[in-house]
Order: C-alpha cells, then sequence, then structure tokens
C-alpha cells in the first residue's frame, strides 16, 4: 500500500496547476466575473492538455489515465475557481463529438434540475437537449460564474451518477484548500492591535479547522477515486462539502468586512461551493445510503 | 495512489487473523475496570502471547503498514487493547527505540514486549498542562545520580507501574524549555508516593505521583541533560500521530453495532438517527483513509510522526465524542445506566479532547506549524 501520489500525479498535478496559473489567475477569475461568458479558447487548450481525455484509452485520443489522476485535475480546477460545465464535458468525452478535445462544451442536467450554462452549451446530457431546452427557465444565479436553469420535474428524476458525485467533490476540495490558503493569507499580513490576527486564537482556531477539514475530505476523495466504490464517493461527497462551504464561511469571517465586499474572492469560493453542494444530488440520499451499508456490513 | 496491499501484508494479514481465530475464544474473561492488578495481569498476558508467536517487535520493527495491519485486524477480531501496556508500547518505547543508548534499548525495550514491565507517564503537573514546558519538579544532580522532588498528576496506570517517563528540570535558570531532562523513573524507588484519582467514570485509571527526594541514576536519562524538550516532542509526536490507529477501526465496529442496536429498538425508523449515522460512517472512513495516508507518509519519509498528527486527533477525538452521543440516542433513557454497553465508553470519550493535548492546543500547533501564523 502506499497512499501517497507517484512521482507522476505529482507532475500531472504541478502541470496543470502551472497551465492554470498562467491562463486563469486573479485578473481572469475578475474578468470573467465582470464579462461573463464561457472563454472557449481557454477550452479548447484544456482541451489539448487532455483535461477532458484524460480517462479515455490513447487508441480513442486520451490519456489513458484513472479517476485518481482526474480528481487531481478537478482539485486543481476547483482551487482556481475554474468556470464552465467541467465535469460534464470530461464525462462526455468519448461519447459527445468534440467533448475531448474541448471543441464542444457538454452540460447535463445535474441534482435537482439544476441546469448549469444552458445557453453556452453545445450539448445537454441527460433527458434530451430539446425537452431540456424547451422547458427551462432561468434563475438568477447566486454564483456569477455559474448560468443556471431549472428544468422541469418529469427531466430531472435521474440522480446524478459516482463519477459525477466524485469528480464534483474534488473541485470542493479545491475550493476548500483554496479559502484555506486565503484564510490563512490574510491572517498573516492583516494587521490590529498592534499585530497579524493570524496571531489572535479565535482567528488561529478558524484557520486550523479549515485545514482539517481540508485535509480529512482528501484523505476521502483520494480514497474513493482509488476505490471507486459508491459508498466512499457518497463519504467523499460529504466531506469535500462541508470542507468547501464551512471553508468558505469561516474565510470570510477571517476576512472581516472586506470578506462581505464584492471586490474580495471569498464569495465566489462560497457561492461557488453552494452551486456544486446541490450538483451532487441531495445529502440526505448520501446519508441513507452510507447509514444503510452499516447494517449490510453487518458481520 | 494506492489502497492494495502487498502479497506479503496480505500473507501476514491472513496469518495473523488465523491466529487471533485460534487463540482469542481460550481468554480469560476480562477483568473488571477496577480490579487493577487483575487488569495488569491480563494486559501483560496478552502481550505475553503475542511475544511468544512472534507479534509482539510489530510496534517498533515492523514497518508502518505492517503495523497499520496488525491494529486493523487484532481491532476487527475484538482482541484485547493495549490497555496498561499503551504508554511502554506506543510511546515511551518508541521514544527509547529512537532516542535511547543500545544498553537502554537494550535494557528497557525487551521487557516491554515480553509483558513484563508497565511504564506510564510523568509529563503533567498541578500547575504544568498544557503549558508543559512551565513543570517543576526538579532534579538535582548528586554523583552519578538524580535526586528528585516534585509532583506529577493524571499519571494513567501509576498504579501498576513499573517505570515512569518523567520530565523534570535540570536547570532552573534556562528558559523554560531549555532545563528539562528525560528520565526512566524506577515507581518502586524510595520516595515515590501514589495517590489514585477517581476519574469522572468512577475508575482509578489516573493518579498523583509524588515525589520526595527520589534518586534516579544518570544513566536513566534518555538524551542530554537539558535536551529533554526535544526528546518530549518525540514522544508526543508518537502518542499523537500513531497511538490511536486501532482505536478507529474499533469505533467503526461501534457504529456498526449502535446501527443494529438501532434497528432492533426501532429507533432506525427515525430519519434523523439515519443520517447522523450515516454521517458518522462518513467521517470513521475518512479517518480510516487519512490514518492509510499518514502511515504511507510515514512510510516514506522513514521517520518519526509529523505534526500531521495534531490534524488527525483534532478530527478524532470530537468525532468519537459524536459516536458515543448518537449511541445514547438510539440507547434513550437506558444511556443513563452505567450497566449498559456504550455508557461508560461515553464518560470516557470526553478525555479525548483533553488528553494528549487539548484540542485547544493542537489547533495552536496545526496554525503554527503547519500553517505559520505567528505566535499569540
Ligand atoms: C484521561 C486522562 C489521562 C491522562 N493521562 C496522562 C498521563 O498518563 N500522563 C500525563 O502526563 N498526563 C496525562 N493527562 C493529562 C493531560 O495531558 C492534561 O490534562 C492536558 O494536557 C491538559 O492539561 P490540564 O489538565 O492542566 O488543563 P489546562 O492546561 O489547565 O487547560 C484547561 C483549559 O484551558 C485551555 N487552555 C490551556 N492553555 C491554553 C492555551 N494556550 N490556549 C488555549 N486554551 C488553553 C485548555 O485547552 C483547556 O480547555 C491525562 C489526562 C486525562 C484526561
Amino acid at each position: 500500500m502506499r497512499f501517497q501520489l507517484t512521482e507522476d500525479q505529482r507532475a500531472l498535478r504541478d502541470g496543470v496547476r502551472g497551465l492554470l496559473a498562467r491562463r486563469f489567475g486573479r485578473e481572469a477569475l475578475w474578468a470573467a466575473v465582470d464579462g461573463g461568458g464561457l472563454d472557449r479558447g481557454l477550452w479548447r487548450e484544456l482541451g489539448a492538455a487532455g483535461f477532458f481525455a484524460l480517462r479515455l484509452t490513447e487508441a480513442e485520443g486520451g490519456v489513458g489515465l484513472g479517476l485518481p489522476e482526474a480528481v487531481l485535475l478537478f482539485e486543481e480546477a476547483g482551487r482556481v475557481l475554474l468556470p464552465g460545465p467541467l465535469v460534464a464535458t470530461h464525462l462526455a468525452a468519448g461519447t459527445v463529438p468534440g467533448a475531448a478535445t474541448g471543441e464542444a462544451v457538454v452540460t447535463a442536467v445535474g441534482g435537482g434540475g439544476l441546469v448549469e450554462w444552458l445557453d453556452e452549451a453545445d450539448v445537454v446530457v441527460g433527458g434530451g437537449s430539446g425537452a431540456v431546452a424547451a422547458g427551462a427557465v432561468a434563475l438568477r444565479s447566486v454564483d456569477p460564474l455559474t448560468p443556471l436553469h431549472r428544468v422541469s420535474a418529469d427531466v430531472s428524476s435521474a440522480r446524478p451518477d459516482d463519477p459525477f458525485v466524485l469528480l464534483t467533490a474534488a473541485e470542493q476540495l479545491g475550493t476548500a484548500v483554496r479559502a484555506c490558503e486565503l484564510a490563512v493569507q490574510h491572517a498573516r499580513t492583516r494587521e490590529q492591535f498592534g499585530r497579524p490576527i493570524g496571531a489572535f486564537q479565535a482567528v488561529k482556531h478558524l484557520c486550523a479547522e479549515l485545514l482539517v477539514r481540508v485535509e480529512v475530505a482528501r484523505a476521502a476523495v483520494y480514497a474513493a477515486a482509488v476505490t471507486g466504490d459508491p459508498v466512499d464517493i457518497a463519504a467523499a461527497r460529504l466531506l469535500a462539502d462541508e470542507a468547501a462551504v464551512r471553508g468558505a464561511r469561516d474565510c470570510l469571517q477571517v476576512h472581516g468586512g472586506m470578506g462581505f465586499t464584492w471586490e474580495a474572492d471569498v464569495h465566489l469560493c462560497l457561492k461557488r461551493a453552494w452551486v456544486r453542494a446541490e450538483r451532487g444530488g441531495s445529502i440526505t440520499e448520501s446519508e441513507e445510503l452510507l447509514a444503510e451499508e452499516l447494517l449490510a456490513g453487518a458481520g | 495512489m494506492d489502497l492494495a496491499y502487498s502479497p506479503e501484508e496480505e500473507e501476514f494479514r491472513g496469518r495473523l487473523r488465523e491466529w487471533l481465530a485460534k487463540v482469542l475464544p481460550s481468554l480469560p474473561p476480562k477483568p473488571s475496570p477496577d480490579d487493577w492488578p487483575g487488569r495488569r495481569a491480563y494486559d501483560l498476558g496478552w502481550q505475553r502471547t503475542l511475544y511468544d508467536a512472534g507479534y509482539a517487535d510489530v510496534h517498533w520493527d515492523a514497518s508502518p503498514t505492517m503495523r497499520l495491519i496488525f491494529l486493523e485486524e487484532t481491532e476487527k477480531a475484538g482482541a484485547p487493547y493495549v490497555g496498561a501496556n499503551f504508554v511502554g508500547l506506543l510511546h515511551a518505547g518508541p521514544t527509547i527505540a529512537a532516542e535511547g543508548t543500545a544498553e537502554q534499548r537494550a535494557r528497557w525495550l525487551p521487557p516491554v514486549l515480553r509483558g513484563e514491565e508497565v511504564w506510564c507517564q510523568g509529563f503533567s503537573e498541578p500547575d504544568a498542562g498544557s503549558d508543559l514546558a512551565a513543570l517543576r519538579t526538579r532534579a538535582r544532580r548528586d554523583g552519578d545520580e538524580y535526586v528528585v522532588t516534585g509532583s506529577k498528576i493524571w499519571t494513567s496506570h501509576a498504579e501498576v507501574a513499573d517505570w515512569c517517563e518523567l520530565l523534570v528540570r535540570t536547570d532552573t535558570s534556562a528558559p523554560k524549555h531549555r532545563g528539562i531532562s528525560w528520565l526512566a523513573l524506577p515507581m518502586d524507588a524510595p520516595g515515590v508516593t501514589v495517590r489514585p484519582l477517581r476519574t469522572l467514570a468512577g475508575s482509578t485509571e489516573f493518579a498523583e505521583v509524588f515525589l520526595d527526594e527520589v534518586r534516579v541514576p544518570v544513566a536513566n536519562r534518555v538524551g542530554e541533560e537539558n535536551d529533554g524538550w526535544r526528546v518530549t516532542m518525540v514522544t508526543l509526536s508518537y502518542e499523537r500521530g500513531t497511538a490511536f490507529v486501532g482505536e478507529v477501526v474499533a469505533c467503526r465496529r461501534v457504529l456498526g453495532e449502535v446501527a443494529r442496536e438501532a434497528r432492533a429498538n426501532g429507533r432506525w425508523d427515525d430519519p434523523v438517527v439515519r443520517r447522523r449515522l450515516g454521517r458518522l460512517n462518513a467521517e470513521f472512513r475518512a479517518l480510516w483513509r487519512l490514518t492509510q495516508w499518514n502511515v504511507s507518509e510515514s512510510e516514506s519519509s522513514g521517520g518519526v510522526p509529523g505534526v500531521g498528527g495534531s490534524v488527525f486527533k483534532l478530527r478524532y477525538s470530537r468525532v468519537r465524542q459524536e459516536l458515543y452521543d448518537v449511541a445514547a440516542d438510539v440507547l434513550g433513557p437506558d444511556a443513563l445506566d452505567l450497566g449498559r454497553g456504550w455508557v461508560l465508553d461515553r464518560l470516557s470519550s470526553l478525555s479525548y479532547t483533553i488528553a494528549a493535548g487539548t484540542s485547544e492546543i493542537q489547533r495552536n500547533i496545526v496554525g503554527e506549524r503547519i500553517l505559520g501564523l505567528p505566535k499569540g
């Protein structure tokens, strides 16, 4: 057993981290918030870098890697708050033409009958594009970087499948990491009473709990990627949602009044985390699945 | 990243499992919690059984992964807990193995492995708990001996211990972290008095220890004189880092029992109860994965467990308390009956956010040593 990143996995993660730092740094994030719309150029670049085709075999034009590697990429995407229906497009690679290369933007009907980026998408998975588009109602999305539509109940009944939930959890993990980084950075530099606020225990302890949630969620998400087990995935999802949502809230608290402004990044973390927590389907269902397993595992 | 065990590790697991199935049924019944001599004999007897079967050295000599498998299998099979051997096996032993001289290792390690000697931990004092470095128990040098005077508190298993890992102040003029030394104190030395303290669970698992001009050979010092704080950090990293591994497995077992009890008594029909149990399942699964992650990390770094143990302990100590709170909810009014299973465990779970460094202290460690935030 070696439950640690391999050299190759580390290199892959660092590679995508570098690409995203170059192409989607803080300025690009804010340009996207102000400008709206999906950056098709970036989408194709991600395609060229293998982001969507990662798990297709080499014969199919892919990279031939697995869920653990995909999870590392989606964690990085979550860390920079990369917008767009990344998970749906990744999962469509190999079945929807153009998805693997990033030529096509693919979205899907997610938990609660919500569809992200419907107007920008070339293809909608689940429920048939026509039916979805016909009955879709635009919401005023809480997240400025995730336009949302709601579709009618009969189209939205399907439960999100496991890889969809797991990769969403990986994005949540990345956003939790970002929230922790932002909180720590602010706690080190913002001074009150003549010292950095991070020296005050109440603040320090919020930051410590942010990290604890990140590390627990990380272990759960990586393990679920290795086993692919539905119960592991349900657990990973619960912990990653918590790490991202609670993490962003605590990060906001650490930022004080600054945290309540539009200019701070914190609210973007929180809003995206909320959107993704819905995308993974009902939390109650995940909890019930985990509860049932306790009885099934009786022995 | 993988979670598969090597053929060699699986073979070890299989052999251990078979052996456990053979020996566990013939084990004598557990003595009552307050029968200390009985508990000592029972815990040492189990250690001796492990030793004779060739499993005792798994704590120090085998790879961290083998140790993980050992703890997983023994807990799953419901084998006796380390009990009175906790300090000797899980943190004094590893400290001596890492920091002791060849003579010290030869003197103290084999008797722990053979189940002949019990250790306790004399770190905390009445006025030095979280602020451990404020300890005042003094050791004055007199030839080849230290003369030790002071007192310790909350010393678990002191009543039945042969040895104590004792922190003393050997230089009163140095800054507080610099004047400390780590000694092995024989508990039968003249001048040592143990006074049991009753815990909130009604038992006497820890005690006060009074030291009045106790003579301890200088040769019993592990590490250099006044360098005891560094040695202490090694001890604490084992105590926080690896000592709880087996317990996570035990908690997962208890969680399954609580779920089955809930189904049997109808509490399962309450969706709130089911959801809490489901969440705890997620928590303990994740804590087990975190354990595997930490073990793999220590395997590749080949060293003492790092401050990551504090991350683990923070979450584990909280979730363990939640487990027994849910168990109480499932039991209903029976949760007020000390005769019911889990009720004593619920009481003892209250110590997890205090012992081995409180949660507040762990958060300071995570904040300062991992996240690099300034000291308060
Ligand atoms: C069951 C049990 C077994 C034990 N066994 C042993 C043993 O075998 N050997 C041994 O040496 N010790 C043992 N201990 C002692 C244990 O290590 C101490 O109780 C613990 O370190 C806390 O110290 P204290 O009790 O003096 O509490 P205090 O340090 O007085 O703390 C009281 C409260 O103040 C908080 N606090 C203190 N300082 C700070 C700070 N800087 N920042 C924020 N909050 C702070 C604490 O978190 C706590 O909430 C045991 C304790 C228990 C409960």
